[in-house]
């Protein structure tokens, strides 16, 4: 568990904006949906409430804007007891985000974004003005303004969804499972749209989930929580993965969390090398200097450093090198920029065990091989451990 | 030899002034009807519970015959238009107020939760989001009260002549001249089909965010 205090070091964000303490919602046929939770919601970063259907965290959302109210204990927003504010104020503070989107289909697209700013009182052209601008900021085309929701595919109408909980540029942002209803590459769209979204503007975000993996990428802070409404685990996503609190958060995580752990890993570390790395344009000697018994394979790239595929040094010939002969290369990884986990799926997918590291124009960087990578990975392990010991 | 329009005097209107009175006779009671219905739906769909009563109630008051009605009311409100109106307004309430309810009730739960969730009051809520999109069925609601009133207005005739185009029925037998019951029932049957076709066009009017399902 990481203290708020920690946190502030380590993640340099600092403060909590919602605090919730020692909550308990008890309906009154006795079930009882949330059970003495008691978190505190980090400023501007994204806090991911993950677990089974039926822990409450759904319930722990609603109780945030008051959408459902607490039976015991308190929250508090921005250090004030949100129980003594208006309820519509407060609900007007947090922009809300629901699967399906929950879109007003009688509206236009651009008139369901501007709908918090009339409520509270803008004007009308000015509303729309703050509707379009935020069209673009979610990468909504600003033709799709007069259209109603009927006419948007659905990861469109998500975006409408998110631009409409952004409109009066309210400090938290609640999120109920917002992404759960569209395929998965839409949903991975989404997702890193909300992440650059949120690089950008630095809200409070609280979001529910049922997917794990969604959780470990989104969130800055996991809360995982099991049936009954009970708190498992809140640590940030790293630790979950490499620190599991006990039996369920481990079983929730799934099978491959020590892959997924590498994701954390930065590959900026790794040692690339370039001498099996020849162009279709080099010269017969060049190739003779590349021919080296550590490196059975070389890579042949464009003349301006595209990766085309590996071949054995002996079927290339000068001057007359065919890319359709040369063995897939697989998928490149970008240097530093992607993570260790990114580099090892690299180094399997290729035929010759070696991951083709690029820049950030798609350029051979270099190659960096399967035990390369396993050294690289058993030094992460090492700092992270070293570190977790020094936090305590 | 007395023409198709020529209408016989003792009905003190003319072919054009019988439509008048008919449309009135018959569209006043829907419109009071939907004037009360609205706000026993809105409460039917807050309290949950009274919806099944107020059903219960609605769907009696539907089954008592018209002229029992009149019967009644004669001792109160006489051989006027008004005794003709008030059981076609109950009518109209009672095919309206399950019409709008469930045109309410099939909003989605994502989209009330949203407006729940950015501020809207229970009052605002229900203007601005539940009505509007409840409006399909609503019209629905108000296509089978406007056709059914249209319709029954005729009855009016037993009543001192208040059957507007109906009172043609009774006067084709009197001064047999069959051509008036043709031109009744011609004239009522389209009148209610054009009234019909403009509250569909009203509803395309109202409705532009729905998805066209006749293209």
């Amino acid at each position: 568990m990481v203290s708020s205090g920690d946190f502030c070091q380590t993640r340099r964000v600092c403060g909590v904006l919602i605090r919730i303490d020692s909550v308990t919602k008890r309906y009154p046929d006795g079930t009882v949906a949330v059970d003495r939770l008691s978190l505190d919601i980090p400023d501007r970063s994204i806090t991911v409430l993950v677990g089974p259907s039926g822990c409450g965290k759904t319930t722990t959302l609603r109780m945030i804007n008051r959408m459902v109210e607490p039976s015991e204990g308190t929250i508090l927003l921005d250090g004030r007891d949100i129980m003594r504010q208006p309820v519509n104020t407060l609900r007007r503070s947090m922009g809300y985000v629901i699967q399906n989107a929950g879109l007003f289909q009688h509206r236009t697209i651009i008139d369901n974004i501007a709908t918090v700013p009339r409520l509270l009182g803008w004007g009308k052209e000015k509303a729309r003005e703050r509707a379009r601008e935020l069209m673009g900021r979610v990468g909504l085309d600003a033709s799709l303004a007069k259209r109603y929701p009927y006419q948007l595919s659905g990861g469109q109408q998500q975006r409408v969804g998110v631009a409409r909980a952004l409109a009066a540029d309210p400090p938290v942002l609640l999120m109920d499972e917002p992404f759960s209803a569209v395929d998965p590459v839409v949903r991975k769209g989404l997702q890193d749209e909300l992440l650059r979204i949120q690089e950008e503007l630095g809200k409070t975000i609280v979001f529910v989930t049922h997917d794990i993996d969604e959780a470990v990428k989104l969130g800055t802070m996991v809360a995982v929580m099991r049936t009954g409404g009970r708190l498992a685990q809140f640590a940030p996503p790293a630790e979950l993965l490499s620190e599991p609190a006990d039996e369920f958060v481990e079983d929730f995580l799934g099978a491959d969390r020590g892959i997924r752990r590498l994701s954390f890993f930065p590959s900026a570390g790794l040692e690339l090398v370039t001498a099996p790395v020849v162009a279709t344009d080099s010269t017969a000697e060049q190739i003779a200097a590349r021919d080296t018994p550590d490196a059975p394979y070389l890579l042949v790239t464009s003349p301006d450093g595209k990766p085309l595929g590996w071949s054995e040094p002996r079927n290339l010939t000068a001057g007359e090198i065919d890319p359709a002969q040369l063995l897939s290369y697989g998928r490149p990884f970008v240097a530093g920029t992607d993570s260790l986990r990114a580099a090892l799926d690299c180094a399997v997918l290729s035929p010759t065990g070696w991951a083709v590291a690029v820049d950030a124009d798609g350029r051979v960087a270099g190659v960096v091989s399967q035990q390369t990578i396993a050294e690289a990975i058993r030094g992460a392990h090492k700092e992270s451990t070293s570190e977790a010991k020094a936090l305590r | 030899m007395s023409g198709f329009f020529d209408i016989p005097s003792d009905l003190q209107h003319s072919w054009l002034g019988l439509i008048g009175l008919h449309l009135r006779e018959a569209l006043l009671p829907v419109l009071a009807g939907l004037v009360l219905a609205l706000p026993i739906a809105q409460l039917c769909v807050r309290f949950r519970w009274l919806y099944p009563p107020v059903l219960w109630v609605t769907t009696v008051l539907y089954a008592i015959p018209s002229l029992a009605f009149f019967v009644v009311l004669i001792d109160y409100t006489g051989q006027t238009e008004l005794t003709v109106m008030i059981p076609l307004a109950v009518y109209s309430l009672v095919i309206l107020v399950p019409a709008i309810v469930d045109g309410v009730r099939s909003v989605p739960q994502e989209t009330l939760a949203a407006a729940t969730a950015m501020g809207f009051g229970p009052l605002r809520r229900y203007v601005q989001v539940q009505l509007p999109i409840a409006v399909p069925a609503i019209i629905a609601g108000l296509r089978v009260a406007v056709v059914s009133s249209i319709s029954l207005v005729s009855v009016g005739t037993l009543i001192g002549n208040q059957g507007a185009l109906g009172n043609l029925l009774a006067d084709s037998m009197f001064y047999h001249r069959p051509e008036l019951a043709v031109n009744s029932v011609v004239t009522t049957a389209v009148l209610a089909i054009v009234i019909d076709a403009l509250l569909v066009g009203l509803r395309h009017l109202l409705t532009p965010w729905m998805e066209d399902t006749a293209k």
